[in-house]
């Protein structure tokens, strides 16, 4: 093992550790009636796994959630393209884009139930809410921070444009869409999770809302912290790809 | 103030002017004449925001002229780089997502060269600019003069016949330019190729060039031509020659007016 390693493995398991006292003195300070002591969230959250019914909600989160993920990083990335190569175009969308990314999404909710109606479409739409505008943005800067000694290197090795992109421009691009996309992953999932506590009678915030409902702690409990050791597990993919392209 | 006879020419510019258009057009360069002959080594120095690098982009066509003509090999110069011309800027412009391997084969590839070749030529380049332990590192991994080397690596392999060299030192510490002006030197015998160096340093100039351009203030012209008669095997211990302090020491006298008037202190 590397020292490296051994230091991002020391200092994951600090973090842990962190978490799991903070976890810990939550539960000493509000009792079983707020949060879960963590021996027994995870013994039902080891249950909950072994449910088929559980993976019926975890699939229709999963579901809603890649599409949303879908919709986002492809729009995302596609029109912060366009608004990063057209300066013009691109000044004037970004303090529209970034107003809008202030507004609280929740008061659009009432907005997207009548737009999209109660289910999959509603919660996919709040997704991309969630997801599409950052990685937009982050798209945007992207081209936008692109040297211009680089787009005239292309030129002067006399490449053609259509190389020129794709060699030059959307490498050069790669590694701020990367944090982008990673980004945009974290808050499409919110989106998503968000959309199923309001609209849904499946998933994995479904299952979140009706346990606060139900005042069932274990469940609230059980499911947050599976969606959050998914999440960090994404996550830290998408970090160790986002550092890859980024070449120390 | 052209000089040399044109039939030996590799380039020529003739009444070269650059204005950028706008609100407020600014006139930056010219009307400039200039002859570069076949395998001369070609410096220009002037005061900062003289034109000595729209110069450079007129010259190897990356900008049109505003009036004027360039040619290179007796061919108009127009519109894109011709085959035949390489260029170093001032700036990185090593490909961070490339190793320097990559990097300096990344030219070639893009110009259809087959495998065979582009590995005996990188291999070449990369052994000439002494990065042969660098090979698979990333452009992030080395340092300035280092990426810069990369850069020069990476025009050497396309064989151009006409340099263009743009500050690539600029960033550098004087040593690393010192030694960097030596590695410039061999490169040019070796090739045979014309150079052309935009620098700020009149040491740099007055130790690699057989001639240098003195630009004027804005807009830049050439002001004098200095010819250093120095032997085609030099390197930069001609530092210690008596004919560089006289060779820098004119360069001096004929730069110093125009940078005084390009800070707005123009001398009585």
């Amino acid at each position: 093992m590397s020292r490296l390693t051994f230091n991002r493995f020391a200092d994951s398991l600090i973090l842990v550790v962190a978490i799991l006292a903070v976890w810990v003195g939550l539960h000493a300070y509000a009792g079983d009636s707020a949060i879960s002591a963590p021996a027994t969230t995870f013994a039902f959250a080891g249950r909950l796994l072994v449910q088929p019914s559980f993976w019926t909600h975890v699939a229709a989160t999963m579901e809603a959630f890649a599409l949303a993920f879908a919709i986002s990083a492809a729009g995302g990335v596609a029109l912060g393209l366009v608004l990063g190569v057209r300066r013009f175009a691109g000044d004037v969308a970004e303090p529209i884009l970034g107003s809008l990314y202030t507004i609280p999404k929740v008061t659009l909710y009432p907005l997207m139930l009548l737009v999209f109606g109660l289910g999959m479409s509603a919660k996919v739409a709040f997704g991309v809410i969630h997801g599409v505008i950052p990685i937009m943005l982050f798209t945007i800067a992207a081209v936008r921070n692109i040297p211009p000694v680089l787009l005239r290197t292309a030129r002067a090795l006399r490449l053609a444009p259509v190389k020129t992109a794709t060699s030059v421009l959307v490498p050069a691009a790669m590694p701020e869409v990367v944090t982008g996309l990673r980004v945009g992953f974290a808050l499409t999932l919110l989106g998503v999770l968000i959309g199923e506590m309001f609209a849904s009678q499946r998933g994995l915030g479904f299952l979140i809302i009706n346990g606060i409902n139900n005042h069932d702690v274990r469940m609230t409990t059980a499911v947050t912290l599976l969606v959050v050791i998914f999440a960090v597990a994404a996550n830290s993919l998408l970090l160790a790809f986002d550092r890859r392209v980024h070449h120390g | 103030m052209p000089t040399r006879k044109a039939a030996d020419a590799h380039a020529v510019l003739r009444g070269v002017t650059r204005i950028y258009p706008g609100g407020t057009p600014v006139h930056a360069l010219g009307p400039i004449d200039l002859d570069l002959a076949q395998g001369e080594f070609f410096s220009v120095v002037g005061p900062s925001g003289c034109g000595k690098s729209t110069l450079l982009d007129v010259l190897s066509g990356l900008s049109p002229p505003t009036e004027g003509s360039v040619s290179f090999e007796g061919k108009t110069v127009a519109g894109q780089v011709p085959e035949g011309i390489g260029v170093v800027f001032q700036e990185d412009a090593s490909l961070p997502w490339l190793t320097v391997r990559d990097n300096v084969a990344f030219g070639l590839r893009h110009a259809g060269t087959d495998s065979a070749e582009v590995d005996r030529r990188v291999s070449y380049a990369i052994g000439f600019m002494g990065l042969q332990d660098f090979t698979g590192a990333y452009p992030s991994q080395l340092s300035g003069g280092m990426r810069q080397r990369v850069c020069i690596a990476r025009t050497l392999v396309l064989q151009p016949r006409l340099i263009l060299l743009d500050e690539p030192f600029g960033a550098l510490d004087q040593q690393t330019r010192l030694l960097m002006g030596d590695e410039l030197l061999r490169l040019w015998r070796e090739t045979d190729a014309t150079v052309l160096l935009i620098t700020h340093a009149l040491d740099e100039a007055a130790l690699l060039s057989d001639r240098v351009g003195v630009m004027s203030a804005r807009p830049g012209r050439f002001i004098d031509l200095v010819e250093t008669s120095w032997a085609r095997e030099r390197d930069s211990r001609i530092v210690s020659d008596p004919a560089f302090g006289t060779v820098t020491g004119r360069l001096w006298a004929a730069l110093r007016p125009e940078s005084m008037k390009a800070i707005g202190r123009p001398q009585p």
